[in-house]
C-alpha cells in the first residue's frame, strides 16, 4: 500500500468518524465541560459567581441528607440491580434453552412489552396495584390473609418494584443475547466430562454467560442511579435518592452549580461502578 | 403553589400551541397550567386572531431561569406566584400596566396586594387567581373538629393517614401559623422549632407529594388528610366524591394567589396588556376559576355573575370574607432565608 493511498484511506476514515466525533464534541464533551465548570462556580443570592472553587463539593459533604440521598440512590441501584439479574436470568434460559426457535421471538417481543408503555404511566400504575385499596392488599385481604392493608405504596419496596420491572426486560434482552451465542457444545464437553446439570451451569454456562449478566446489570445500575421519575412517583418522598436532590436545586433554587456538582458526583459513581465490572464489559465477549 | 404549576398535565413542561393555528400573530405566555386549559384560551385567540403559545412551569426559580435562557422579546405575558412579584419587578422583567385600565377596583380588597405589585406609584402586575392551603379530608373518615386546630398535622390520631403537599412555603407557613408565628414575620431563629415540627409531621405522615400524588391519595381513600390541601383539591371533585371537605383551621391558613403580568422586553405589549385585561374579565376570571387544571377562587368579584350556584358553593364563595380575614400570605423569605427553608424542607423529605 503506498502512502498516498493509505493517506486517502485515513481521510476517507477519518470522514466517516467525524460526523460522530462531532456529535460527541458538541453533545457530550462540550455540555459535560461547561457542566463541570457551573459546578467549579457558586450561586450567591440570585447571582451566579465565577469564582473557581469545592464549594459545592464542600457543601455536598456538609449536607449529611444529600450524602444520604447518594446512598440511597447506590442502595436502591444495587438491590434493583440484583433483583433484575436474578429474575431475568431464569426468564432468558427459559426463551433461549427451552422454547421453540421459531417461537423464540414472540417470546422476547412478549418480555419486552412493558418498554412499550410510558415510563410515567407506568409508575402510576404501580401505585394503583400497591396502594391501600389496591390490586395486592385486595386480593390478600379477600384471601384472608390480612385484617389491614399493608404499607406497600409509597415506600422504598414500591419503589425497587417500579424499578425491577423495568429492569428485568433489559436485562433478559442482554443474557438472552449471551446464551444465544453459547454453543451447546460447551454443555456437551461437560457432560461428557461427567459434570451433573447443576455443575455444568455453575462451572461452565454461568461464567460464559458473565458479561451479559454483566452488562444488563451495569446497565440497570447506572439507569437506576440517574434516575428520578421512578423514585417521585413510587417511593412518596419519604427518602430521596440523589436525582430528586439535583431536581430541587433546579426547579426551586435555580441554583445549577450544586445541580451540577451533585450530577458530576452521579457520574463518578458511575464511573466507579463501570471500574468495577469493566472485565465484563468488553464488547466483544457481550 | 409552585408543584400546582405542573399540575394535572403530569407531563414535562411542554411549549403547547393551542387553536387557531391559522393566526396572524402569536403571544408567549409563561403560566401556570390552569391557563392552559382551552375553555379559558380559545375565545382570547378567536376574538383577538392570534394563537397563545403556552409554556407552564415550575417554581418561580425555573420561570427565572427560562426568561433568563430566553432572548430579549421571547416571552409576552409572565403568570407569577404573587409573593414572586417584587423579585420580577427588581429583575427589570415586568413593564408597567395602566392602572386605569384594569379592574383593580372590582377585586377582593385582600387581593390588591399594592406592596407587591406597585413600585413607587407604578403597578407592574395584578392578582387573578387565589386560594389556601389549608387542611383538606374526608369527612368520613376522620373526625371534621380534629381538622380545625392546626396542631393535628403534626399530631399522631391520624397517623399513617396523612399525606403533605410537596411545598416548603405553604407548609412552612402552616406549621409557623400553628405555633403562633405570623408568616410574615419568620425568621431564621423560628426556624429550629418550625423544623421540629415537620420531622414530627413526617413521621406521622404517609407521603409527601406533588398536586397529582396528593389529589390522587385524598380521592382513593390511600389518605384521609391532606396537609397543605383547600379549594385546589376538593372544588373540582365535589360531586364524585362529596366528602372531601376542606377548613381554614382556628390559627389561621396561608392564602396563596398568583398575579399576571407583562413582560418589559415584550414587543407586543399591546396584544399582551389585551390578553391580561380578558384573564381580568368576569368571564376570563369565571373559566380561570374553573380550569381544568385546577379550581380556586377568581381575583375579581364580578365574576360571581358568570359562574353557577354550584360553583361559587364548591368554591365557598360566601366563606370568603371569614377565610380572607383569617388567613396569611405566603412567607416571602429573602435569598438567605429561603435556601434555609429549603434546606430544612430537604431534610424534611430526607427523614
Amino acid at each position: 500500500m503506498s502512502g498516498g493511498a493509505w493517506t486517502r484511506e485515513r481521510i476517507l476514515a477519518l470522514g466517516f468518524v467525524l460526523p460522530a466525533l462531532a456529535w460527541t464534541l458538541v453533545f457530550f464533551v462540550a455540555p459535560f465541560g461547561f457542566m463541570v465548570a457551573m459546578s467549579l462556580w457558586r450561586r450567591a443570592g440570585a447571582e451566579l459567581v465565577r469564582d473557581w472553587s469545592l464549594v459545592n463539593y464542600l457543601g455536598f459533604l456538609a449536607r449529611p441528607h444529600f450524602v444520604e440521598g447518594l446512598l440511597n440512590s447506590i442502595e436502591i441501584a444495587a438491590i434493583v440491580t440484583a433483583a433484575s439479574v436474578a429474575l431475568a436470568y431464569p426468564l432468558a434460559w427459559f426463551i433461549a434453552a427451552r422454547v421453540p426457535a421459531g417461537w423464540q421471538r414472540i417470546a422476547l417481543a412478549l418480555a419486552i412489552v412493558p418498554f412499550w408503555t410510558s415510563y410515567v404511566v407506568r409508575s402510576y400504575a404501580w401505585t394503583l396495584v400497591l396502594s391501600n385499596k389496591g390490586v395486592v392488599n385486595e386480593w390478600l385481604t379477600s384471601a384472608g390473609l390480612i385484617s389491614e392493608p399493608l404499607q406497600l405504596s409509597s415506600t422504598r419496596f414500591a419503589t425497587v418494584t417500579g424499578f425491577v420491572h423495568f429492569f428485568v426486560m433489559l436485562s433478559t434482552l442482554t443474557i438472552f443475547a449471551n446464551l444465544k451465542q453459547l454453543s451447546p457444545n460447551y454443555a456437551r464437553a461437560a457432560a461428557d466430562l461427567g459434570a451433573g446439570g447443576f455443575q455444568t451451569f455453575r462451572l461452565v454456562v454461568l461464567p460464559l454467560t458473565l458479561p451479559g449478566i454483566m452488562v444488563g446489570g451495569f446497565l440497570s445500575f447506572a439507569l437506576c442511579l440517574g434516575d428520578y421519575i421512578t423514585p417521585q412517583i413510587l417511593g412518596g418522598n419519604n427518602e430521596l435518592v440523589l436525582p430528586q436532590i439535583i431536581m430541587l436545586q433546579l426547579g426551586r433554587r435555580a441554583d445549577f452549580p450544586m445541580a451540577s456538582a451533585l450530577s458530576i458526583i452521579l457520574m463518578l459513581t458511575v464511573t466507579l461502578a463501570y471500574l468495577a465490572c469493566a472485565r465484563w464489559l468488553k464488547l466483544e465477549r457481550a | 403553589m409552585e408543584l400546582r404549576k405542573a399540575g394535572i398535565f403530569f407531563a414535562a413542561v411542554s411549549m403547547t400551541a393551542t387553536a387557531a393555528a391559522e393566526a396572524t400573530e402569536s403571544l408567549n405566555a409563561l403560566v401556570w397550567c390552569d391557563h392552559t386549559d382551552p375553555a379559558l384560551i380559545e375565545p382570547f385567540e378567536r376574538e383577538h386572531d392570534v394563537r397563545v403559545n403556552l409554556k407552564e412551569y415550575e417554581g418561580t426559580g425555573t420561570a427565572l431561569a427560562i426568561v433568563d435562557q430566553s432572548r430579549p422579546g421571547d416571552w409576552d405575558v409572565f403568570v407569577i406566584d404573587g409573593v414572586d412579584v417584587p423579585r420580577a419587578v427588581d429583575a427589570g422583567l415586568l413593564a408597567p400596566l395602566p392602572a386605569d385600565e384594569l379592574p383593580t377596583e372590582n377585586l377582593f380588597p385582600e387581593l390588591v396586594m399594592p406592596e407587591n405589585h406597585t413600585r413607587d406609584g407604578v403597578t407592574y402586575a395584578i392578582s387573578e387567581k387565589f386560594g389556601y392551603n389549608t387542611i383538606s379530608y374526608n369527612r368520613d373518615n376522620v373526625d371534621p373538629a380534629d381538622m380545625t386546630d392546626m396542631s393535628v398535622i403534626w399530631g399522631d390520631k391520624y397517623s399513617g393517614r396523612i399525606a403533605v403537599y410537596d411545598y416548603y412555603l405553604p407548609i412552612i407557613g402552616m406549621v409557623a401559623l400553628g405555633l403562633g408565628i405570623n408568616t410574615a414575620e419568620i425568621s431564621a431563629s423560628d426556624l429550629p422549632a418550625i423544623r421540629d415540627k415537620l420531622f414530627e409531621m413526617k413521621d406521622n405522615s404517609k407521603q409527601v407529594g406533588e398536586v397529582v400524588s396528593s389529589q390522587t391519595a385524598i380521592a382513593t381513600g390511600e389518605v384521609d388528610v391532606l396537609v397543605g390541601g383547600g379549594e385546589w383539591v376538593t372544588a373540582g371533585l365535589t360531586t364524585e366524591l362529596p366528602e372531601l371537605d376542606w377548613v381554614v383551621p382556628e390559627q389561621g391558613g396561608v392564602r396563596w394567589s398568583q398575579s399576571i403580568g407583562v413582560f418589559a422586553e415584550s414587543e407586543k405589549k399591546e396584544l399582551a396588556l389585551e390578553f391580561v385585561k380578558y384573564i381580568l374579565s368576569p368571564e376570563g376570571q369565571a373559566r380561570l376559576a374553573t380550569s381544568s387544571c385546577y379550581w380556586a377562587m377568581p381575583a375579581n368579584m364580578a365574576a360571581a355573575e358568570h359562574l353557577s350556584d354550584a360553583q361559587r358553593a364548591a368554591l365557598r364563595w360566601n366563606s370568603q370574607p371569614d377565610y380572607l380575614a383569617r388567613s396569611q400570605l405566603y412567607p416571602a423569605p429573602d435569598i438567605e432565608l429561603d435556601a434555609m427553608m429549603q434546606d430544612v424542607w430537604t431534610e424534611f423529605l430526607q427523614r
